[in-house]
């Protein structure tokens, strides 16, 4: 994955492994929400790592820095005031995407390699082949991807593609200052999960639980939470699938791709009638 | 149908990719690293006491016709107390460093005016050490009331040091106060 | 900090309290997180708001603003009358079997102690001291049952502090208080270690310094100071508050903690004998018997070879403070601005700071200020001091530019990444940094500012002469580059060296009281060596698994990573836990840690593990030192909603310091009935993010914190926006209506408190709005440290 391509995983009409393929491990984002303080500090570092142009804000009533994530603001800690068996609670999670292992977005999306799943378990978008359709925002259970009006792309964490593919941790993990995120392997984060949550059960968390939810295959993100019983706080949805009309726009339909094969071909048709071929240079793009 | 030729395109790829085609190899491009080759510097985090190691990458490496510029500002792994870490100040030190709001000019504000205009270091040193000899000559207090040498200057006051390196801090009780004879020496840890 | 960041992860149970460490230190915190994952350690927050650090704590307790030492004390009871105390480190390591005068007594329905002068509201210290045998040495019962051993008077003053009184007091329920304090004192046995981590939150009141003193008492109780995972953290503020403390950065003291010559301090020898203190126990080792070494030394890093034994080694070259009545003149901070503001001072250096901001009582330093005939500012970025003449700044105490005389140079100055240097953490580890890049434009370096301003002087001396110019032409400016002096060179100066070979100094007793050595600061030898610089010093290997990272940089004092580490081990010199040892005996040496000790002084010797006091023993009955009282005594903040239940005749501290001018008014609870406080950020550092757009994104507005029943009350929104006033002055800004602040009920009064951040003003990014908090605060002392009382003090509330 090093450089600027994937790693192979199958070759045609070649059956064994294909030599050469290098082991890769699926990695994954621990999220410990009960040794988070939302000191913000990986907010700042995914900006600052990935050079996004700060937002414009506006106080309004919370520490929390903005209503939801942007297409320049992927890393949002969600903070929720709340009380727990009649004590004080102040809750806060680190929200980004999920990296599922079997990604909404990835289902959903009609534009070719504009979201891609390395075999490293990152999902990524690829602006440059992204068509600003909005289908990704649809097929995401968590509701992450965001849509930039003005360049008709979306845009969502990267889990810092270009650091993790190099060997480094991700921006966001570095700069983690309680260790409440951690980052590896997804087993060792599991692992590391699971004791969380066993000495949260010690601690007379009943409701202390691991977050993977299974619908979307586990995630690439494993989050621990003290009050698994009230996960709406945490702003987690707690059975996330990919939506229906997803699925059979993708699955069960595939079948359908010698229609789609011939409607391809119509349509490339349309458009040379339409447009005629491309002038050279293009002419300014309209915006929409 | 009002479609221009971008949002035919895009129905067009839309509809061939849904359905099976592919128009582009999948191959995905991940974006260069952009620390691969800048030169890092060991520093310490300016803000707080808990003194977070900090690695400055700068552009170039330290060729003599390279101008070295701030690129990025991360945690040190190094050193033993942040590992790495640095918080939301920390981890934005480079917009610290690097910022449109910088001071980059020597500025003065005549008596009675509302705005700050530009002046030379050489003249701005000049003029700030006689007004303060002349100050000092005019208030000094060798003697107290009784007579015992003190050797005070309290006309005039220094304050300031608590982002500033200890070399600095000694340098300016050094000056100030045994060289000068300044007794209102003040910073941060009062306040 | 007494022990260090990495050193909190050794602890079982961390008290924050005073601090909000999760907040204003969250790297420094991640230690505690590490405690609490590695060790299952147990977090006790203990704050007016349910804030960053309450909300991953075990057990938080709210209190009032400003009744600390009332909890404090409660917790001294509850060890003292459960007997929750390390009995043999109590009186082994402190003053409790010591014998205090007849005469010393607490009148506790007054509220004072013994020696009061209600006219001169001042006292007569003299009955607080310890009974002193033929010898000088203070008399001791060791069994501590004496009813005028410390132990016994400690015993009875805070017999007061009950747990019901602690809730009339705090606001806290019994239980919530006795739950606390089950699992502070938890840490009385050998075998558990406590830490308690505080900062501004104890410092910013009129008490703050028997606030602290009140914790130490504590721990002491404990015996938690000198441990792994024990000490009194104090959390610095800046990067390197701590070694401008260390380096003389205060009018009270010159480097080392070495107090400041004084006006009837004639010669040399009088200052020495007045500042070297006696020892008050046979067995004390009394290390500030060598203050003349150090501070000959350091005479002769200033004023080099013209300081010689005939003329005092420039001791009247060096300033003394001017007397004034039966004491000194007061330079501190807040007397400083009230001379200035009085038109006492004509000239105003700064570097890197922005007193219109951070001081209390903002429209009072500007109109300050205006008085002065110059202002130099040094600075990364203008600031509300710099610009103090603009018309929207000088408008908040109603002048124009044209009012205001004021000669202001705005000096563009490096930042920490442009210059190298040492910074002294919190740990007390002095670190080297090592420059970067250049300073943008034309932005100089802090020291080329001083070394080309010095040198200017010191020229125009030369040419022309004029009042005392014997300091400037003789202060030794050795430097290989004289306008713009190598830090390098500078720190070996102030480590200092011997004069007659040229070796770097390596240990405190190297330097000597001849004038035969140099040392720009007594308490750094050690940092730069024959060894070359330690300060850079880069190995991270932490043998012991404590966290001790001894090859890691220089930690003063002598390279010591834990302070009075003598007490981490029993009077038999065997360590209190084995699994976390700081120092043992080895039959002949100290080995560990480098020892806080005479290194080859065996236990059976029985030298007091507290060497820097003449009674080699810390201290719970402080004598003499503190103005208003040997014991911390709970006093209500200056401006308080309350009558203090204790005592309501001496309601605040009788001692504190206060001002005379229209800016300096105080409120009465019926005018303003609500307490507030003021408080930092994680998203910002003090007045100088304001300009970073990544820190102004993630926190961009002003905004105060208000209670969910308070807002109902006033019919107030959330996010709507408020106006607060003082007697000093108002301010406006957004609403956040929180849960997080619950309403107390006081001795049978509600009270309710509001709060909000600083970090906003009027330059900067974004928004300002001129929202200063220290518009609204009030410039009332602290009478031993004269610190302001930034937390805790009456406003009213109401809707825009």
């Amino acid at each position: 994955m090093a450089g600027s391509t994937l790693e192979l995983k199958r070759i045609s009409a070649v059956s064994t492994a294909p030599p050469g393929v290098r082991e890769t491990t699926v990695v994954s984002k621990y999220i410990d929400t009960t040794s988070c303080i939302g000191c913000k500090a990986c907010e700042v570092a995914c900006q600052q790592w990935n050079d996004l142009p700060p937002e414009v804000t506006v106080q309004f009533g919370t520490y929390q820095t903005l209503p939801d994530m942007t297409p320049s603001f992927w890393n949002l800690i969600r903070f929720e005031e709340t009380e727990v068996d009649g004590a004080q609670a102040w809750l806060m999670r680190k929200d980004q995407c999920m990296h599922c292992a079997d990604p909404g977005c990835l289902a959903a999306c009609p534009a070719p390699s504009a979201i891609v799943q390395y075999v490293n378990g990152i999902v990524d978008f690829n602006q440059e082949h992204c068509i600003g359709c909005g289908y990704c925002m649809t097929g995401c259970p968590f509701n992450v991807p965001k849509l930039n009006k003005t360049t008709s792309k979306v845009y969502k964490c990267t889990l810092c593609v270009d650091r993790v593919s190099v060997g480094l941790e991700p921006a966001c993990i570095k700069a983690c200052p309680t260790g409440c995120l951690q980052f590896g392997s997804k087993p060792q984060m599991l692992h590391l999960a699971e004791q969380r949550v066993a000495r949260l059960k010690e601690n007379g968390f009943a409701n202390a639980m691991v977050y993977d939810p299974p619908g979307v295959g586990g995630t690439g993100v494993v989050t621990v939470v003290a009050h698994g019983d009230r996960l709406a706080s945490y702003g987690l949805p707690r059975d996330p699938s990919i939506p229906l009309a997803v699925t059979l726009w993708k699955k069960p339909l595939k079948w359908l791709g010698n229609l789609g094969m011939i409607a391809g071909v119509v349509v490339a048709g349309l458009h040379y009638l339409k447009f005629g071929s491309k002038p050279e240079p293009e002419a300014k793009e309209p915006e929409k | 149908m009002n479609a221009t030729r971008r949002d035919f395109l895009r129905i067009g790829a839309a509809g061939a990719a849904a359905l099976g085609f592919d128009l582009a190899p999948a191959r995905a491009e991940a974006r260069a690293l952009k620390i691969a080759r800048t030169t890092e510097t060991r520093s310490t985090c300016p803000y707080c006491s808990v003194s977070c190691g900090v690695i400055v990458h700068t552009a170039g490496d330290k060729a003599r016709n390279a101008k070295p510029f701030v690129v990025h500002v991360e945690g040190d792994p190094d050193h033993p107390i942040n590992q790495g870490s640095l918080c939301s100040k920390g981890i934005a030190l480079k917009n610290n460093i690097v910022n449109d709001r910088r001071l980059t000019k020597v500025l003065y504000r005549a008596p009675g005016t509302d705005k700050f205009e530009e002046r030379t270091w050489d003249w701005a040193i000049d003029r700030i050490a006689h007004l303060f000899k002349e100050t000092r000559d005019r208030t000094f207090r060798e003697k107290d009331s009784q007579g015992r040498t003190i050797n005070a200057l309290t006309s005039i006051g220094v304050i300031g040091g608590c982002t500033d390196a200890n070399e600095i801090n000694y340098l300016m009780s050094k000056t100030f106060r045994a060289g000068l004879g300044v007794v209102p020496i003040e910073q941060q840890s009062r306040i | 900090m007494t022990n260090g960041w990495n050193d909190i992860a050794n602890a079982d149970v961390i008290l924050a309290m005073g601090g909000n460490p999760a907040e204003n230190h969250p790297v420094g915190f991640r230690w505690v997180m590490e405690a609490k994952r590695n060790r299952n350690a147990k977090l006790i927050s203990v704050d007016p708001r349910f804030h960053r650090t309450a909300a991953v704590s075990d057990v938080y307790v709210p209190l009032r603003v400003g009744s600390d030492i009332a909890f404090l004390g409660g917790l001294i009871h509850y060890s003292l009358s459960k007997k929750r105390y390390n009995e043999e480190y109590v009186r082994h390591y402190t003053n409790a079997p010591l014998l205090i005068r007849e005469g010393y007594s607490f009148n506790e329905a007054d509220g004072v102690f013994s020696g009061w002068n209600a006219e001169t509201k001042s006292y007569d210290k003299s009955s607080w001291n310890y009974e002193l045998d033929g010898q000088g040495y203070a008399k001791i019962d060791e069994k501590m049952e004496h009813p005028r051993s410390v132990f016994q008077l400690m015993k009875h003053h805070y017999s007061r502090y009950t747990p019901e009184m602690v809730s009339k007091i705090c606001g806290c329920s019994v239980a919530e208080f006795e739950k606390a304090a089950e699992l502070i004192t938890s840490t009385y046995t050998p075998d558990r270690a406590g830490t308690i981590m505080y900062a501004l939150g104890w410092t910013h009141h009129s008490f703050s310094v028997q606030l602290i003193h009140a914790a130490a008492m504590l721990q002491l109780l404990l015996g938690n100071i000198g441990i792994a995972g024990g000490g009194l953290n104090a959390l610095r503020g800046h990067a390197n508050i701590q070694g401008g403390t260390d380096c003389g950065v205060a009018y009270h003291n010159v480097a080392g903690y070495i107090a400041m010559p004084k006006s009837d301090q004639t010669s040399l020898k009088q200052f020495l004998t007045a500042v070297t203190p006696k020892p008050l126990r046979p067995n004390s080792m009394n290390f500030w018997s060598n203050t003349d070494r150090f501070f000959v030394s350091q005479l002769k890093a200033y004023y080099g070879k013209t300081a010689t034994a005939a003329n005092e080694f420039g001791y009247q070259w060096h300033p003394k403070i001017p007397q004034a009545g039966t004491g000194y003149e007061n330079w501190s901070w807040g007397f400083l601005f009230d001379a200035m503001y009085a038109g006492k001072m004509e000239g105003f250096l700064n570097f890197g700071m922005n007193p219109v901001s951070n001081g209390p009582n903002s429209k009072k330093a500007i109109a300050a200020l205006s008085q002065l005939k110059w202002m130099v500012v040094a600075e990364n970025f203008d600031q509300e001091t710099s610009s103090f003449f603009k018309p929207e700044i000088l408008a908040t105490i109603d002048k124009k530019p044209a009012d205001v005389q004021t000669e202001v140079f705005l000096l563009p100055a490096a930042n920490f990444a442009e210059k190298d240097g040492t910074f002294t953490n919190s740990s007390r580890w002095i670190q080297w940094k090592w420059k970067a890049v250049d300073p943008p434009g034309l932005a100089k370096p802090d020291h080329e500012i001083i070394a080309r301003l010095f040198l200017r002087i010191r020229e125009l001396y030369q040419k022309d002469g004029g009042k005392f110019p014997d300091p400037i032409v003789n202060l030794n400016w050795w430097y290989s580059n004289p306008v713009e002096p190598s830090l390098d060179e500078v720190c070996k100066e102030i480590n200092g060296w011997d004069l007659t070979t040229g070796n770097q100094l390596e240990k405190f007793l190297d330097c000597k009281a001849d004038g035969t050595t140099l040392s720009g600061n007594w308490l750094y030898i050690g940092m730069y060596t024959g060894a070359g610089n330690l300060t850079q010093r880069r190995v991270n290997t932490d043998p012991t698994g404590l966290g001790r990272y001894p090859n890691w940089s220089f930690n003063w004092p002598a390279n010591r990573r834990i302070m009075y580490n003598r007490c981490s081990a029993d009077s038999k010199g065997k360590p209190w836990d084995a699994k976390r040892p700081t120092i043992a005996w080895n039959g002949e040496k100290w080995t560990g840690d480098v020892p806080d000790y005479k290194p080859d002084s065996a236990p059976e010797q029985g030298m007091g593990p507290f060497i820097m006091l003449p009674e080699g023993v810390a201290r719970f009955f402080v004598p003499g030192q503190f103005v208003e009282g040997p014991f911390s005594e709970h006093y209500e903040p200056a401006e308080s909603a309350v009558v203090n239940p204790l005592h309501p005749k001496t309601s605040s501290n009788p001692l504190v310091r206060r001002f005379s001018t229209p800016h300096d008014k105080l409120g009465e609870a019926k005018d303003y009935p609500i307490v507030c406080t003021t408080y930092r950020l994680t998203e910002h550092f003090h007045y100088w993010t304001k300009n970073n757009p990544y820190n102004m994104e993630i926190q961009p507005e002003f905004f105060i914190e208000i209670p969910e029943e308070l807002a109902k009350d006033k019919g107030i929104a959330n996010a709507q926006m408020v106006r607060i006033t003082s007697a000093r002055g108002s301010i406006e800004g957004k609403a956040m209506v929180t849960k997080r602040i619950k309403p107390l009920d006081i001795n049978g009064q509600r009270v309710y408190q509001i709060g909000f951040p600083i970090h906003w003003g009027f330059l900067g990014r974004g928004s300002q709005k001129g929202s200063l908090a220290n518009l609204v605060t009030p410039t009332i002392l602290d009478p031993n440290s004269f610190a302001p009382e930034y937390k805790g003090f009456l406003v009213r509330l109401e809707k825009v």
